[in-house]
């Protein structure tokens, strides 16, 4: 029997305490697996930094049964799109609102395409039995990560989004996360997003904060791609420094499928990010992509995990750090090629700049082969920016500072250009130049979507 | 580059074809070292408790302070958990089962070959090992050691007459306490590891180099490790201590008769280079590896680490595995020193059932430190070769500077080939930088060697003899030869 | 407008120029010359203020000002040009950025106002179409994928958009086959005023056959070792370096 720590058996009394509360509004193949989550969770618990996945992010500090945990129906009584607005310029979106974990009922009124279904998890999980048994818990398994089974525990709602065969969302549908309140909360939101066969569709999640408590959020995320389907996934965090968010992202490809998924930190206080793909069917594409831009004490790891479990796959994986401050960095890339899954190639990069003496990066790209016709490789760098490119900026009259600002971009370029929406591109560009340029407060809380005044946040 | 690479090896095949005829000498040969020989042994009954190290530090007539460091390690290892990170199936292996002393019975003077144990001197003869006169020629002072006790060290006072101590550690233990009480556990303390801590419990022998202030070691000196005598574990004890502006090649190579049953091997090797002091460590390491269905065969437990104390020092391992059924080791440097140089070269070939996890660790601790990595894995057969490797530069190590290269090789769709870097910098101005890859042997170069009337598997020989020269060329001439033949060996009928 | 005084420079250590003395005036063109490894490119990378190398002695003036006591933007800023023998490749910084962040700082350090974006678009169109490149090298990144040729070329473009006082080419010549040479040197005899000058840094007579000098200085270990008119070029080409050498050791 393994020992569990106390805050993970304070965990487990939240949960029993709760569950009918938890159970009340879920459908009963969700709460099916809570009993499985339980068992799961007793012998995983919050992972430490001696669990190997972990290493570099320690949670069990933060993940405790004091947060003040909402079990109610609907967190947030206020309109929401009042207060805040996340627009990315000229872009036209479906978009909805999560706040505290929980969906918020309104869109932008953009017609979706017939037979598509986007709201919230709890709601729709109990309409469509069919999708939740088929992938619900099946694509993030319960029994392998503590903080899976954490979420698995308490999921009430999230977001739905049910795509069917054959059917194109032409808008991004976008998902603005916001955590606000007056007390410090612990969020478990769950999400599944199902694109079937030939069906394509862009998700975006904007993560936000509003207030200063301190958030502690750990979401799944499950995403389903069936045979020749096509997901875009942006996932842009920008939340104040008391957040711990530990962001779960499962994708299931099945054959031809295309996956892009992209990664971009701007400003957190503690950040994980679990990204696990599965590519399940031949022919199957990913291509994911993570850019991280910190300082002060934030820290983000980015652990990734693909997994070529059939022939004649391809991946591609690129992550760009900069660390200032005293912030730290850490990237986990592992790349399984199975047995028999020949013709595979599989190509990952991890790149940092550290910019001050204080700065820390720890990256583990990793291969785990078991095919031999394959094509694999991955490459990391931690260092500075290149002194032969600086001198030659210099040398045609452009400053030290500038000729600084115009590599760090060019460093950070490389991912921004695999945005696929160009007004998105083109924002997160400007996003990110000014940042360098120190012409934005990198404290403020919405950098990325412009948010109104009144409520821009400062720092802590 | 590609190109010019490929160009060489075709180069290579032809002229290999028509010179080299001990190519074909070595195929078809399954374990050339296969053979035991029959020595009176001395040994103590099987198992391990305080008793046992008591014994072995009473028969070995060491000093207190000896038998104090094997119990303070033995207390150590009873608190301790055999690792299970590597990416090792480590079947479980009974401590109390094995015999921690065997020694030859008759123990041969040193002063002249004729005194040497007839059969012992055939086994030498058998192995090829460089012991006889004519071997002063080639440069090469051997202290081999048979399970266990050195039994002859050669060249001893052509080494004297410059200061330099080449002897077994036993006797250095006797004669030398205080070099031995300084430095012996510096590097790898009695409690660094499981294995670690076992061999600094029950190590019966080794070898112990010393090269004092500004003396350049005229000649390579080697060791020839054996493990004859059934259910003994090996634990032997190197170490290494590099003064002031010294410099030492130093040579390893291993072999072990063939057995069903699994041997323990659990060496510990300690360097200490001090300032602008150079250590070059090679290894060829050729144990029993089992057989083709992946019985028997040397498990290899192995803590090598080396210190660069002094500024300016350097410590460059190169290793050549071939052998044994599991490998677990990974030679590191710490670079203490300012603008100190560690180096690690490694080739590890597996076959059959064999698993390999090794790599590396580059501490980077003092300013201006450099560190190289140049790994070439081949799996074969039902094998698993990891490469495992860690590169930390500490927050006051201004300005290191580290390169890895780590490729993997894959002869064969049932091996796995597997790399994992960790790469922790806490320091702004240096710069780390990783590369692997890993891919199947080149069906264009086999071809290309088939038209031109090479066969398959000897395609495949010369084609991974040009993929790892790279790191063969760190070893010196004779090794490089032996090494080029084991790899030969060792991918026996891995090609269908 | 360029005065070198007794010039040491030294790098890891090793001394590499021993004390170079040249006179450049508004006008000319001035040809160095010499052996591998006898400091030619080490005096370009000393003038426009590489960081690798150490000043130890002497003095460089630059149109009346202290060359050795600027940065090396503001060196280029005052119409210093070096067409680098090895131009760096600069992924994810396109060409026309560059440039025109380049331009307007230039603008800046003179006190005018910066290129409107069409200005600048019309001067890109211009100065492509003097020095004969294609256009699409300037929508790429900074020399990114170039080929030896394109480098080359990309840095007379870059040359012909800052209208330097002093343009210095390092070893421009180097891997061109005769056509992009041809081009090369077009470029700069036409940006050849009298109010400029121009220092070429050369290994063979070759780029002389296209470019034609007023002084050819040869360079050996550190050292002017002898100057001359144009026919030295000649001499050098037919002869080697070898007599250079001789008379120098004796």
């Amino acid at each position: 029997m393994v020992k569990i720590a106390e805050q993970d058996t304070s965990l487990l009394n939240l949960f029993n305490e709760s569950r009918s509360l938890i159970e009340k509004d879920s459908s009963p193949l969700v709460n099916q697996w809570r009993t499985k989550a339980e068992e799961a969770f007793k012998q995983l618990g919050i992972p430490s930094n001696k669990v190997e996945a972990y290493k570099y992010t320690n949670l069990q500090p933060w993940f405790k049964a004091q947060y003040a945990y909402s079990f109610s129906e609907n967190g947030y009584q206020g309109k929401i799109d009042e207060i805040f607005k996340c627009d990315v310029e000229s872009m036209e979106s479906h978009t909805v609102f999560m706040v505290n974990g929980k969906f918020i009922p309104g869109s932008n009124g953009n017609v979706l395409p017939q037979g598509v279904v986007i709201g919230s998890f709890s709601e729709l999980a109990k309409k469509h039995s069919l999708i939740i048994e088929k992938y619900y818990s099946k694509i993030a398994p319960v029994t392998e990560d503590g903080m899976v089974a954490l979420n698995t525990m308490f999921a009430n709602d999230g977001i739905f989004i049910h795509v069917p065969a054959g059917k194109v969302v032409e808008k991004p549908i976008q998902i603005v996360n916001i955590l606000t309140g007056e007390k410090d909360l612990m969020v478990n939101q769950r999400n599944l997003i199902v694109i079937e066969e030939n069906a394509q569709a862009r998700v975006l999640f904007c993560d936000h904060t509003l207030t200063q408590s301190r958030f502690v959020i750990n979401s799944v995320t499950e995403a389903q791609i069936d045979a020749t389907a096509n997901l875009d996934f942006y996932n842009i965090q920008n939340q104040h420094n008391g957040t711990i968010q530990v962001g779960g992202y499962y994708f299931n490809q099945e054959k031809q499928s295309v996956l892009n998924a992209n990664y971009f930190t701007l400003h957190t206080g503690i950040a994980r990010n679990n990204i696990f793909a599965r590519l399940g069917g031949e022919h199957a594409e990913n291509h994911i992509s993570g850019l991280y831009l910190i300082d002060k004490n934030q820290h983000v790891d980015n652990f990734s995990y693909i997994n070529h479990a059939v022939p004649d796959c391809e991946s591609n994986e690129l992550f760009k750090g900069v660390m200032d401050d005293a912030s730290t960095g850490a990237f986990t890339g592992r790349i399984l090629v199975a047995k028999d899954a020949q013709r595979t190639n599989a190509y990952q990069s991890n790149n940092n700049l550290l910019l001050t003496e204080n700065a820390k990066m720890n990256t583990r790209p990793q291969l785990e082969i078991y095919a031999d016709d394959v094509k694999c490789s991955h490459g990391a760098t931690v260092g500075q920016l290149d002194d032969n490119a600086l001198f030659y900026l210099r040398a045609r009259g452009i400053s030290k500072e500038e000729a600084n600002i115009l590599l760090r971009f060019a460093f950070a370029y490389e991912v921004i250009e695999k945005i696929q929406m160009p007004e998105l591109k083109e924002q997160i560009r400007e996003l990110v130049e000014k940042r360098f340029r120190g012409e934005l407060d990198k404290c403020d809380s919405c950098v990325v979507c412009g948010q109104v005044d009144k409520n821009a946040m400062r720092c802590v | 580059m590609p190109e010019i690479r490929f160009k060489q090896t075709i180069l290579e095949c032809i002229m290999a074809t028509e010179q080299d005829k001990l190519l074909e000498e070595v195929t078809n040969r399954e374990y050339q070292y296969g053979f035991h020989t029959d020595i009176e042994m001395d040994m103590l009954p099987k198992g391990l408790d305080e008793e046992v190290i008591k014994e072995i530090s009473r028969r070995k007539k060491e000093p207190e302070f000896m038998l104090e460091f094997r119990l303070e390690a033995y207390r150590n290892w009873l608190k301790m958990e055999s690792p299970d990170w590597a990416h090792l199936k480590i079947p479980p292996i009974d401590f109390q089962d094995m015999i921690y002393y065997a020694a030859p019975k008759k123990k041969p003077q040193l002063e002249s070959m004729d005194e040497v144990d007839p059969e012992l001197r055939a086994t030498f003869d058998k192995l090829g090992i460089p012991l006889d006169e004519q071997k002063v020629l080639a440069g090469v002072a051997v202290d081999a050691i048979i399970d266990s006790v050195s039994v002859k060290t050669t060249f001893r006072e052509t080494l004297a007459e410059k200061g330099i101590i080449f002897c077994s550690i036993s006797e250095a233990i006797q004669e030398y306490p205080d070099l031995v009480k300084k430095h012996l556990g510096s590097v790898v303390p009695p409690g660094d590891n499981f294995f670690a801590a076992l061999n600094s419990a029950v190590f019966s022998d080794g070898s112990f180099v010393f090269i004092p202030k500004g003396v350049r070691c005229p000649m390579e000196l080697s060791s020839y490790f054996r493990i004859n005598a059934m259910n003994t574990g090996q634990f032997e004890r190197t170490l290494i201590v590099a003064e002031d502006d010294s410099y030492v090649s130093y040579l390893e190579g291993c072999t072990a008769p063939m057995r069903d049953e699994n041997q323990l091997h659990a060496a510990v090797v300690e360097i200490v280079a001090l300032d602008r002091a150079e250590v070059k460590y090679s290894t060829v390491q050729n144990w029993y590896p089992g057989d083709k269905n992946g019985k028997g065969g040397i498990f290899n437990f192995v803590t090598k680490r080396g210190i660069c104390k002094g500024d300016y020092s350097k410590i460059s391992w190169t290793q050549v595995e071939t052998g044994s059924a599991i490998t677990w080791k990974y030679p590191s440097c710490v670079l203490m020193g300012d603008h100190t140089v560690g180096e690690f070269y490694s080739v590890a070939l597996t076959n059959n059932y064999q698993q390999a996890d090794t790599g590396t660790k580059m501490i980077h601790l003092g300013k201006n430190t450099r560190s190289l990595i140049v790994s070439k894995g081949i799996s074969a057969g039902f094998s698993q070769n990891s490469y495992r490797g860690l590169v930390k530069v500490s927050k006051r190590a201004e300005n290191a500077r580290n390169f890895s290269q780590c490729d993997s090789l894959l002869l064969g769709d049932k091996c796995g080939a597997h790399t994992f870097p960790y790469l922790e910098i806490n320091n702004n101005s240096a710069k780390v930088e990783h590369e692997a890859t890993t891919s199947k042997i080149g069906e264009d170069q086999i071809f290309y060697c088939n038209q031109r009337g090479i066969d398959t598997e000897n395609a495949v020989g010369l084609i991974v003899n040009g993929y790892v020269k790279e790191v063969i060329n760190q070893l010196p001439m004779e090794f490089a030869v032996e090494a080029q033949k084991l790899l030969q060996i060792s991918l026996e009928g891995s090609v269908g | 407008m360029l005065k070198i005084k007794d010039l040491h420079a030294k790098i890891d250590g090793k001394e590499i120029l021993r004390g170079i003395n040249l006179e450049v005036k508004a006008g000319e063109i001035h040809a160095i010359m010499g052996p591998n490894g006898s400091g030619k490119s080490t005096l370009a990378a000393v003038l426009t203020g590489n960081e690798a190398f150490e000043v130890n002695e002497g003095e460089v003036e630059f149109n009346g000002e202290d060359l050795l006591d600027m940065a090396p933007e503001d060196r280029a800023r005052e119409g210093l040009f070096l067409s680098f023998q090895y131009p760096v490749e600069i992924p994810g910084v396109s060409m026309t950025n560059f440039m025109r962040t380049a331009l307007n700082e230039q603008k800046k350090h003179k006190g005018e106002e910066p290129l409107s974006a069409s200005d600048f678009l019309k001067l890109m169109r211009d100065r492509k179409k003097l020095v004969d490149i294609d256009s699409d090298l300037t929508n790429r990144s900074v020399n990114e994928g170039f080929s030896g040729g394109e480098k080359k070329k990309n840095e007379i473009f870059q040359m012909a958009m800052l209208d330097p006082k002093l343009a210095i080419l390092d070893e421009t010549d180097s891997g061109l086959d005769i056509d992009a040479l041809r081009i090369v040197a077009n470029g700069v005899n036409k940006l050849k005023r009298s109010d400029n000058a121009t220092i070429l840094i050369t290994h063979y007579q070759r780029l002389l056959d296209y470019i034609e000098p007023d002084y050819v200085h040869v360079l050996y270990k550190g050292r002017i070792v002898k100057s001359a008119g144009k026919e030295l070029a000649r001499e050098l080409e037919e002869k080697g370096y070898d007599w250079i050498k001789k008379e120098f050791e004796e």
